[in-house]
């Protein structure tokens, strides 16, 4: 098998909170086609690891490199958050940040801002090139929201939403964007099983028609085995496996990690 | 029925409490002491009433935040204007009245409405930084300083026009905030409004201290009043003309203000208010946004400043105090953050009910300060909230259609 294109590549990612070493030289790659998994026990570091990917965290050291398809490679350490969603990496949030005072679709909408360009004057002016590029931007944002089947609320505000719809959403705004590769910060944190279900067949349509790579922090481990491959686990900040599902689930020092050391008898 | 019993109980306590100030009066060059048992009565009455409406419009919010929470139940007046077409003729009657207020009027009321235009620009443009793109600023009044010395300084000279420095003035404010802006861009809250609240002082210090520059506090006199192709106009005249000047000004402020917030840089500063790290990551560079509201915010007041200037034909640093930046605060808080409607009617309100009320005028701080209260209790999105904006796509028909 040919060797896959990597489009995101971590190596010996360290990052230090004074004292605390909360990531200790992670290395990970994500490839294109992959949903990759990022397991660990709470606390492990894994939220600190995509915070510094996603540039809201500058990482003590380490690299981040990214490897857009038909573009140079990019280092992305030191980036602010907003250039990094530029170059075409998007992420959700663990604890649903939503723009709570909007409504569904605007949320979406603002997704699209960094691939449009009107500015102040322009906007002022409201020239018909404005009126199309808005236009643009709502077409392709219900488009979105009747891919993750809010289409219904597009006009409610956000915070209405019920808990399991505002994650949806959240996938949906990141979409918005036009990534290449999605970062899903816990994904079914406090959905039911029906939920999650709906969310296991939404991350894998993501995957195959949008052709967009897929990093996921998730503790729900049906999911994680279920649609990813490679897992990598973390533990204490340092990466102690990586592998195919059922390697992950083979290998005793991730069994330790989660059910504690085994003693002797 | 709860309510009415603590109500009773409420008025006995006001009754025991205020007994020795209003019933007991001992008169000393009498010798006697005197018992209004009438006054007891009214404050038992008072009370009760009061308390009673208390809880009756507590109750009722309540009730009305259930509705809200569980369904779309929105108030009568919410929707009537969340309708376009009412709303656009319901602009063109106000517009209207405004240009015939003058023929109707003379120009001691001119001068009044004049006024309420001027915090009309200033509540429209601190609502761009405040409203929209949620940066506390309390020393939003530097920036109308700005404006109105930048038309006294150059007029006196330079013997520039009013024509000529509107915008000049509006654009001067501007970049003072984006210089202000720059070391205020890391901090948000209540940082940012104690660090504003700083350059507000710093500003009027500076006017008072820098004399050789601004005057001190004797300030500038003889400003030129707006011209008219050199026509010569008696004080009714210019008056009605800075009037149509200030309807122009107000009118052109709500288009643009309404454009841009329904515009994707809008957009970007109501997600900044929500949530600034989502906002970023969702690739807003949050400088360039911040700056450009903080910036937008401040070119209106410049403008309104220099039309200020020309308007009192006098300035000094008396009229940029911190109780400007908190009564144009409280007019965008009153109306309604975010909304156009609400500012012009919370300004209407904050501006003229103390004009025209001036027999009370000295219990004006008590009402306002009652009044803000009340507000924030009963109303804390503002007399009018926000009004979403809906977005028309094709895809919605279609879908429907399919059940």
């Amino acid at each position: 098998m040919a060797e896959k294109h990597k489009l995101l590549e971590v190596k010996g990612l360290t990052m230090d909170f004074g004292g605390l070493r909360a990531v200790d030289s992670v290395s990970l790659d994500v490839c294109e086609g992959e949903i990759a998994a990022l397991i660990g026990p709470n606390g492990a570091g894994k939220t600190t690891f995509f915070n510094c990917v996603t540039g809201i965290y500058t990482p003590t050291k380490g690299d981040i490199l990214l490897h857009p398809k038909g573009l140079d490679t990019r280092r992305l350490n030191g980036l602010k958050p907003n250039r990094v969603t530029e170059m075409g990496l998007a992420r959700t949030f663990q604890n649903i940040r939503l723009f709570a005072d909007m409504t569904v679709l605007e949320n979406v909408m603002i997704g699209r801002h960094c691939r449009t360009k009107s500015g102040i004057f322009r906007s002022i002016l409201r020239s018909k090139g404005v009126r199309q590029e808005e236009q643009e931007i709502v077409e392709v944002s219900y488009q979105l929201l009747k891919k993750v089947g809010l289409a219904d609320f597009a006009n409610e505000f956000a915070k209405n939403l019920p808990y399991g719809a505002q994650r949806r959403l959240e996938i949906a705004r990141a979409m918005a964007t036009d990534p290449f590769l999605l970062l899903l910060d816990e994904p079914a944190a406090g959905m039911n099983p029906q939920e999650t279900a709906e969310l296991d067949q939404l991350i894998c349509k993501i995957s195959e028609q949008d052709r967009i790579a897929i990093l996921l922090i998730e503790h729900d481990m049906k999911l994680v085995m279920n649609i990813s491959n490679p897992i990598y686990v973390m533990e204490y900040g340092k990466k102690i496996a990586e592998g195919s599902p059922q390697q992950i689930k083979d290998n005793p020092k991730v069994i330790e990690a989660y059910l504690g050391e085994e003693t002797d008898a | 029925m709860q309510g009415f019993k603590q109500s009773i109980l409420v008025s006995i306590w006001f009754v025991f409490l205020t007994f020795p100030l209003m019933a007991v009066r001992v008169n000393t060059a009498d010798r006697i002491v005197e018992w209004r048992w009438m006054n007891m009565l009214w404050v038992a009455v008072a009370s009760f009433v009061l308390s009673y409406a208390w809880r009756y419009m507590l109750a009722r919010k309540q009730a009305r935040n259930k509705s809200e929470e569980s369904g779309q139940q929105q108030g009568r007046v919410q929707v009537l204007l969340e309708d376009m077409g009412f709303r656009y003729r319901a602009m063109g009657v106000l517009l209207v009245l405004a240009l015939i207020f003058p023929l109707v009027f003379d120009t001691y009321q001119n001068t009044i409405m004049i006024s309420a235009l001027i915090y009309v620009v200033l509540g429209l443009g601190l609502n761009i930084s405040v409203g929209l793109a949620g940066l506390l600023d309390l020393g939003y009044v530097a920036f109308f300083g700005v404006g109105a010395y930048s038309y006294a300084l150059l007029n006196h000279h330079f013997d520039l026009g009013f024509w000529a420095i509107l915008p000049v003035g509006g654009i001067l404010s501007c970049l003072f905030g984006v210089v202000l802006g720059f070391p205020i861009l890391r901090l948000r809250g209540d940082y940012l409004a104690i660090v504003t609240l700083g350059f507000g002082m710093i500003f009027k210090v500076v006017l008072e201290n820098w004399s050789d520059f601004t005057f001190g506090p004797s300030g500038i006199a003889n400003i030129d009043k707006p011209g008219l192709f050199g026509i010569d106009m008696n004080i009714d005249g210019s008056t009605l003309y800075i009037y149509y000047i200030m309807i122009a000004l107000v009118v052109f402020t709500i288009l643009i203000t309404n454009r841009l917030r329904n515009s994707r840089i809008g957009r970007a500063w109501i997600a900044l208010r929500e949530d600034e790290i989502a906002c970023v990551a969702m690739g807003i560079d949050m400088a360039r946004t911040k700056l450009s509201a903080y910036a937008l915010g401040a070119f209106w007041a410049g403008m309104v400043g220099v039309l200020f200037a020309a308007k009192t034909t006098f300035i000094n640093p008396a009229s940029f105090t911190f109780m400007e930046s908190a009564i144009i605060l409280s007019i965008v808080v009153l109306g309604g953050m975010g909304s156009i409607l609400g500012v012009i009617l919370g300004a209407f309100i904050l501006i003229l009910l103390p004009e025209y009320m001036r027999a009370f005028s000295e219990y004006r701080m008590l009402a306002f300060g009652a009044a803000m209260v009340l507000m924030m209790i009963f109303r804390p999105q503002g007399i009018i909230s926000n009004i979403r904006t809906k977005y028309e796509y094709k895809g919605l028909r279609e879908e429907t259609d399919n059940g």
